[in-house]
């Protein structure tokens, strides 16, 4: 399973912190993931395909949406970083 | 020594760590961000009085982050001994949020790594900001100069 949780602004906007995902026969990496989620759950999922607002890591690294996933990983989505 | 918490921080009795860990020291660099009474406002120039601000971050990878930070400014510049702390939750304006601490032989070194762990800690740890006012609680938007700041070091 994907252990995907969302922060801040987007998981206010998509109300939801997190959730646990089989990872869809159609999903290798976080692009694909990304369209998956948006194209399948529509409006306010399609928030995450914003790449200027939202980041990804994958097992707490930020990657970009070519990163491969297995299936076992936890992702996190979240808005640029405000701390300091 | 990395710390995220809830709890207020006794810089005082940082810098006395920091000077007793490194006892060939020439230079302490020290740096507490606090809280402002005033952040940002869809009206510019009617900034409405911030009464709390709330500190979200994602456990686990904070530390990591931070850690990573910390390992880069190490292999950079000599580092002796070191404190960061970033408080989490609500706080309010005057409140300490941040703090960073640097023992090094040299002021340079010091300074540097103070300054550049700052840069990095506001652009690729991961905090967020959200700002309560009279009227309303809005999250606060990332900034092009703190980018800017930290794209600097690349140069270097």
């Amino acid at each position: 399973m994907l252990n995907i949780h969302y922060f801040a602004s987007l998981r206010e906007t998509l109300g939801q912190g997190s959730e646990a995902l089989a990872l869809p026969a159609d999903v290798h990496d976080v692009g694909a993931l990304v369209m998956h989620l948006a194209t399948l759950r529509g409006d306010p999922w399609t928030a995450l395909e914003d790449r200027s607002r939202v980041l990804v890591a994958v097992n707490q690294t930020i990657v970009d949406h070519a990163h491969t996933l297995t299936g076992n990983e936890e992702v996190a989505f979240f808005p640029p970083m405000t701390g300091g | 020594m990395l710390s995220v918490q809830n709890s207020d921080f006794d810089a005082a009795e940082l810098y006395r760590q920091l000077r007793a860990e490194a006892t060939n020291a020439g230079a302490i660099v020290t740096f507490s961000g606090l809280v402002r009474e005033f952040y940002e406002s869809a009206s510019p120039g009617e900034e409405p009085a911030v009464q709390a601000l709330v500190l979200e971050h994602y456990p686990g990878m904070t530390e990591k982050a931070l850690s990573e930070i910390v390992q880069q400014a190490r292999s950079r510049w000599d580092v002796l001994a070191w404190r960061v702390i970033h408080r989490v939750g609500e706080l309010h304006a005057g409140d300490q949020i941040v703090y960073v601490g640097i023992a090094s032989t040299h002021r340079g070194d010091a300074f540097a790594a103070a300054e550049f762990i700052m840069d990095y800690l506001k652009t690729r740890a991961p905090f967020w900001k959200k700002q309560r006012t009279e009227a309303e609680s809005q999250w606060i938007e990332s900034r092009s100069a703190d980018e800017q700041a930290r794209a600097r070091w690349d140069k270097r």
